[in-house]
């Protein structure tokens, strides 16, 4: 699905990404690990193509991103951010469908036709309970309801490849949750092939089927959670000792930080 | 979207016949308001021929001649003007963007003091030298703030409105320095800078006409990209917007426009801020409604601020732009105050 091969980005010649390969198959959850000030979110940028390439190449679906137009990479790459959408006076509704937007030719109209667009909005904004604040405008809602409609926002977008640049950051363990698992839920309908660069490793070894570990811009390892996540590897990385214990259902690595003062 | 904006649009538009009729009647000579209606019908095509004149020839004169080319003047400098300023606030995603943001107005006072002070404002093209050079001095002001904010290829927002600032401040220090050394007694610089439509005739309006439909077209097609800004240049990029591409499309078209009312009128000062903020308390944040609305609303704002100007100390004509910051500033200071207040509901 998509192939980074020796991927470089420098700014000013200070060079913050070098030498990256990585490859990613079609329905995949990736997630990207690594401290901060790693170039992971560069790395995002990158793929999305707001960032462009100093050196190497990325392509998807065989075809590398710089041929792509900007509409056209659009209905294929979608991107959520920490603060999905932000505090502007639009109601729910036209926010989600702004999604549309990469379809839409300068009059707004669409190929597919008014009717089909307006169920799919439907279909959306019932499967995230949208219904009720569908006229309310967004900035008066909370986190939790401002990031469940950015994600509204990105499946009206229809990708194939969802990026997202730690969306959980802003949001209480309850919404963390509700948020993970509505990204599941729209990846086993779908087929979605996922990247996420997460700051919760916990929640990452949970979610993802493979890690990308990134140090100073490099990529170091890469496998499933399992195997990355070891106490050797966090150390080496992290530069913090945790106590790593199996996950009392799924048996996957979950993290404890210890304390030493 | 479009049963809201014909409700809206239609309603605009019939406060707009309403100020021009109302305001064609406002003058030192008295004229009655269904002689009014009658000369203008008259001269609609296709049903003017149905009436048959029932009024004095100097009346249809003072109404075709003299009064209806400068309201209609207005209405255009004034539509012009509000939706720059409305698609400035879009792009910049400012609320205090107003159409001179980029130092179109100052470039544009520049080149007309400079005509005024050698006192060449009628040598070239006769009358049309002063707008003409207001025109090219405003739009050479544009190239060169693009210039001092451009980096790496791409013109951040911020560096656009701080280089705007510079030659706003620059070209004003200028203008004031051509207008302190003028010998006039009456201060031709100063009433220039302060904005004005008489004495104008038909000629300006036929040519800002055809200008202004296609600024404004530009500026309306582009709403929805302008709605889809409003998330954020990097989230409106991931949506398959060109940010820069658009960005700097919309500010171009918007300054061209400004600079073709700047030139004939002046500057006139408030409309362009304060009109798109009254619109979008009225019709909400979306531009597809804002552009439009703001032309009409624009438009009727400025002939009711030049009858004021013409007719409150009559015979003396007050200069427009002291007239619009009259009545723009403190409404300005409204929406403030009203927006603390929302703040602090919301916080409560």
């Amino acid at each position: 699905m998509i192939t980074v091969k020796n991927a470089a980005k420098a700014y000013d010649g200070q060079f913050v990404l070098e030498g990256v390969n990585w490859h990613i198959n079609q329905g995949e959850w990736w997630g990207i690990i690594g401290p901060n000030g790693s170039g992971k979110s560069t790395l995002l940028h990158l793929i999305s193509g707001t960032e462009k390439l100093t050196n190497g190449d990325i392509s998807i679906q065989g075809k590398p991103i710089s041929n792509y137009s900007r509409k056209e990479l659009s209905r294929i790459v979608a991107v959520l951010q920490q603060d999905g959408v932000p505090q502007i006076h639009f109601p729910v509704r036209d926010v989600i469908e702004m999604g549309r937007f990469p379809y839409q030719d300068w009059l707004g109209r669409e190929q597919q036709g008014y009717e089909e667009k307006d169920q799919l909005l439907n279909e959306i904004m019932s499967k995230l309970e949208l219904d009720s604040i569908a006229d309310r405008s967004v900035d008066e809602l909370s986190g939790g309801q401002r990031q469940r409609v950015a994600l509204g926002k990105v499946m009206a977008q229809e990708p194939q490849v969802l990026l997202l640049d730690e969306p959980t950051t802003y949001l209480d363990i309850r919404y963390q949750l509700q948020f993970m698992e509505l990204v599941q839920k729209w990846r086993m309908d779908n087929g979605l092939t996922i990247i996420a660069v997460l700051h919760d490793l916990n929640l990452a070894a949970q979610f993802c089927d493979k890690l990308l570990v990134l140090k100073d811009g490099k990529a170091v390892s890469s496998g499933t959670p399992a195997e990355i996540l070891t106490r050797d590897n966090i150390h080496s990385v992290f530069k913090v000792n945790p106590a790593i214990v199996a996950h009392p259902d799924s048996g996957v690595p979950q993290l404890l930080l210890k304390r030493k003062l | 979207m479009s049963r809201k904006l014909a409700v809206y649009g239609g309603a605009g538009i019939i406060l707009l016949i309403l100020t021009l009729t109302i305001c064609v009647g406002i003058g030192s000579v008295d004229l009655p308001i269904g002689d009014i209606a009658s000369i203008l019908l008259h001269h609609v095509p296709f049903i003017g021929d149905a009436i048959s004149p029932s009024w004095s020839a100097s009346a249809e004169q003072i109404i075709m001649k003299v009064r209806l080319p400068r309201v209609v003047l207005g209405m255009l400098v004034g539509a012009s003007l509000a939706a720059s300023g409305a698609a400035f606030q879009g792009v910049l995603r400012n609320p205090l963007a107003d159409p001179f943001t980029l130092g179109v107005s100052s470039g544009a006072s520049v080149g007309a003091a400079l005509l005024i002070f050698f006192g060449l404002q009628y040598s070239v093209f006769g009358s049309w030298t002063l707008p003409a050079v207001a025109f090219v001095t405003g739009i050479l002001t544009l190239l060169g703030v693009l210039r001092l904010a451009r980096q790496g290829g791409k013109i951040p927002t911020h560096s656009l409105i701080l280089a705007g600032i510079v030659m706003q401040s620059f070209f004003g220090a200028v203008v004031s320095f051509l207008a302190a050394m003028s010998k006039q007694t009456i201060n031709e610089i100063l009433f220039w800078t302060m904005g004005s439509l008489s004495m104008r005739g038909w000629s300006y309006t036929a040519i800002l006409f055809p200008y202004f439909i296609a600024g404004f077209l530009f500026l309306w097609s582009r709403a929805r990209t302008l709605n889809i800004l409003a998330l954020g240049e990097r989230q409106a990029a991931h949506l398959g917007l060109n940010v820069e591409r658009t960005k700097l499309s919309v500010l171009i078209v918007a300054t061209v426009l400004t600079a073709g009312a700047v030139s004939v009128s002046g500057v006139i000062g408030f409309v362009g801020l304060v009109v798109p903020h009254m619109i979008r308390l009225i019709a909400g944040p979306d531009y597809r409604l804002i552009v439009p609305l703001s032309a009409l609303g624009g438009g009727i704002f400025m002939i009711w601020a030049d009858t004021a100007a013409r007719f409150v100390l009559a015979p003396t004509d007050i200069p427009l732009g002291i007239v619009t910051a009259f009545v723009g500033a403190p409404f300005f200071a409204y929406l403030l105050v009203r927006h603390k207040q929302q703040q602090r509901g919301r916080g409560a």
